[in-house]
């Protein structure tokens, strides 16, 4: 299958999960010894390295779906994500880099649909057969401001 | 520092009576636009040090920093002598931005409205078109440079921190922090280079007070942020104390690893999770290092009004506090790492860097509690909050299960603004019965 194709279907996948559930299977997006991370813009290109969500392994991610399900207190909310076509940016056989823009909505308890980030995920992905895996994703926002807490991840 | 004239702070406080007990706040205090006014006047341009920027991101000359006294856009810069200059960020002829950008290196500042130029300690050097064109126009022939300029203020860098103010009525940093204050700043940034990690912006829906109080709440730690007690970080049993210095506008609260701790069964005796079954899938997340090779593992450190260092575990991090209106405030946070650090220990900063900041393990709650707050009094105005746990004074205490050091806010703020304390304010017992008797009714 084309890279193309197999990385959208992916992230089609990867969006209606964090959306729609199950939360729990996020993590089987990534790679054993992945690297996901959230930033901004002004850090991203000032190479400044931490993250709001940082991890070095998938082991971290499903940490993160763990304590958000059963240690952190939020009010209860719900994202939309809104994905742009996958850049191919270099394909060196399975090893793929890509750029997606995205905006994602969100819905905090009885409260109006707010936009609450956009910016771009900036992947590098292995894909076999028909199956792409993310080795690195860096969540890109675009602003440097998060509105009242950033829960769910992006 | 001829323009340090600073700021005349008006006299008027808001007709407002305060209990004289520190154990009240009223809940106008959180909503009331005059208030929120008067805060800008005389807590942010009045006597107080406020925190600018990290003298790490003004390495070289040129570097300059936007940054706020409250609402008030400042500029912080290094200039080729070296030194740290700061002086308002608002064009002397018709106001607007001199920088737009958040951080920079610059040789000089030139508005873009009409190409006014102002060198790095915001002297004003230069006015386009001053001679006029062809001889016509101009600025009048008295009109002299030296006398236009944004209000400079006075710096103050301590272990690498910017404090400024507009105010010549107060007194050095040093004494403004104390000794106990100033000794627990030295212990997480003293003889060490902090390099900037990140840096993160937190928009919260309340009151800047209300975050102000979270911060110097160490009651609420290990209860309403539960990743610390369910993977057994920070338990109010662990040894630790509180610091609140004499004005009770500055505290800290650490704690520290109990090497002679037994299990205690206080937690599970306040139907609070203690003891669970989760486990970390990748427990390398808390595998730290001594900071500075103490025993403590958590320091909150707060300046009045609006400053906060924090070490927890081996995340360091500065955050400034900016009010923007009444249920309005931007939370900066600035991760750091040190120049000393090994490859190792940075990687530990990074991973950590999940605990803080807007998603933070132990943090993510505190961005949604002063919402639910400045929700949850909207009608009340004139009821009050209760400040009751550990006494009613505002002083040191080996117990973190206390609200002394939010008493100690609040005294410093009733001060700084100028409200009398009332005795006919109703104390906590009156307004127990008073409740009693509508429940009644």
């Amino acid at each position: 299958m084309d890279n193309q194709v197999a990385i959208a279907r992916a992230q089609a996948r990867y969006a209606r999960c964090i959306d729609d559930g199950p939360l729990e299977d996020w993590p089987s997006f990534f790679t054993e010894d992945c690297h996901y991370r959230v930033t901004t813009a002004d850090n991203y290109a000032r190479g400044l390295p931490a993250g709001l969500i940082w991890a070095d392994t998938r082991g971290m991610l499903t940490d993160r779906v763990s304590a958000l399900k059963e240690a952190n207190i939020y009010e209860p909310h719900v994202y939309r994500h809104m994905l742009g076509q996958p850049a191919i940016l270099s394909e060196s056989g399975g090893d793929v880099e890509s750029e997606t823009p995205f905006f994602v909505l969100r819905v905090t308890g009885g409260g109006p649909t707010d936009l609450f980030a956009s910016g771009r995920y900036v992947d590098h992905y292995r894909v076999e057969g028909d199956q792409a895996l993310l080795r690195e994703r860096v969540v890109v926002c675009d602003s440097k401001e998060i509105d009242t807490l950033l829960a769910l991840p992006l | 520092m001829d323009r340090l004239t600073g700021t005349q702070v008006s006299n008027r406080a808001p007709d407002r009576s305060w209990p004289r007990s520190l154990t009240r706040v009223p809940y106008w205090v959180f909503q009331d636009e005059s208030v929120y006014r008067a805060e800008q006047d005389r807590i942010f341009h009045g006597p107080h040090w406020s925190y600018l920027c990290l003298e790490a991101e003004l390495a070289e000359p040129g570097d300059f920093c936007a940054t706020f006294i409250g609402e008030q856009p400042v500029l912080v810069t290094r200039d080729v002598d070296g030194e740290v200059y700061a002086f308002e960020n608002r064009c002397a002829h018709r106001g607007a931005l001199i920088a737009m950008a958040d951080h920079g290196k610059a040789r000089d500042f030139t508005c873009v409205y009409h190409a006014w130029t102002y060198n790095l300690q915001g002297d004003l050097t230069a006015v386009a078109f001053a001679e006029g064109v062809g001889g016509k126009g101009g600025m009048p022939p008295n009109f002299c440079l030296s006398d236009h300029g944004p209000r400079k203020l006075r710096i103050a860098v301590v272990h690498g921190l910017v404090f400024g103010t507009l105010s010549n009525d107060l007194p050095d940093i040093e004494e403004y922090l104390g000794e106990e204050i100033l000794d627990r700043i030295d212990r997480v940034l003293g003889g060490r280079k902090p390099v900037v990690l990140g840096r993160f912006a937190q928009r919260l829906p309340n009151n800047w007070k209300l975050y102000a109080e979270n911060v110097r709440d160490s009651y609420h730690a290990s209860i309403l942020h539960l990743f610390f007690t369910t993977f057994g970080i920070n338990r109010l049993s662990q040894r630790g104390a509180i610091i609140v210095d004499e004005s009770g506008g500055h505290h800290v609260s650490y704690s520290a690893i109990d090497r002679s701790a037994t299990e205690s069964t206080e937690y599970r005796d306040q139907n609070i999770r203690s003891d669970s079954e989760y486990r970390l899938a990748d427990p390398s997340l808390l595998e730290g290092f001594s900071e500075v090779g103490d025993d403590v593992t958590l320091q909150i450190l707060s300046v009045y009004p609006g400053f906060v260092l924090q070490q927890i575990q081996n995340s360091v991090a500065v955050r400034q506090i900016l009010p923007r209106g009444t249920d309005d405030t931007l939370l900066n946070w600035t991760y750091l790492g040190f120049e000393s650090d090994t490859e190792e220990q940075r990687l530990v900063r990074m991973k950590q860097s999940n605990l803080v900041g807007p998603a933070g393990y132990v943090s993510m709650e505190d961005g949604g509690i002063g919402g639910f707050v400045q929700r949850g009094i909207a009608g009340a105005s004139d009821e009050y909050a209760t400040l009751q746990m550990g006494g009613d004074t505002a002083e040191s205490s080996e117990s973190r299960v206390t609200e002394a050091s939010v008493r100690g806010f609040w005294l410093a703020y009733r001060e700084s603004m100028g409200f009398v304390p009332d005795d006919d304010a109703p104390l906590p017992e009156i307004g127990e019965h008073e409740r009693t008797r509508v429940v009644r009714a």
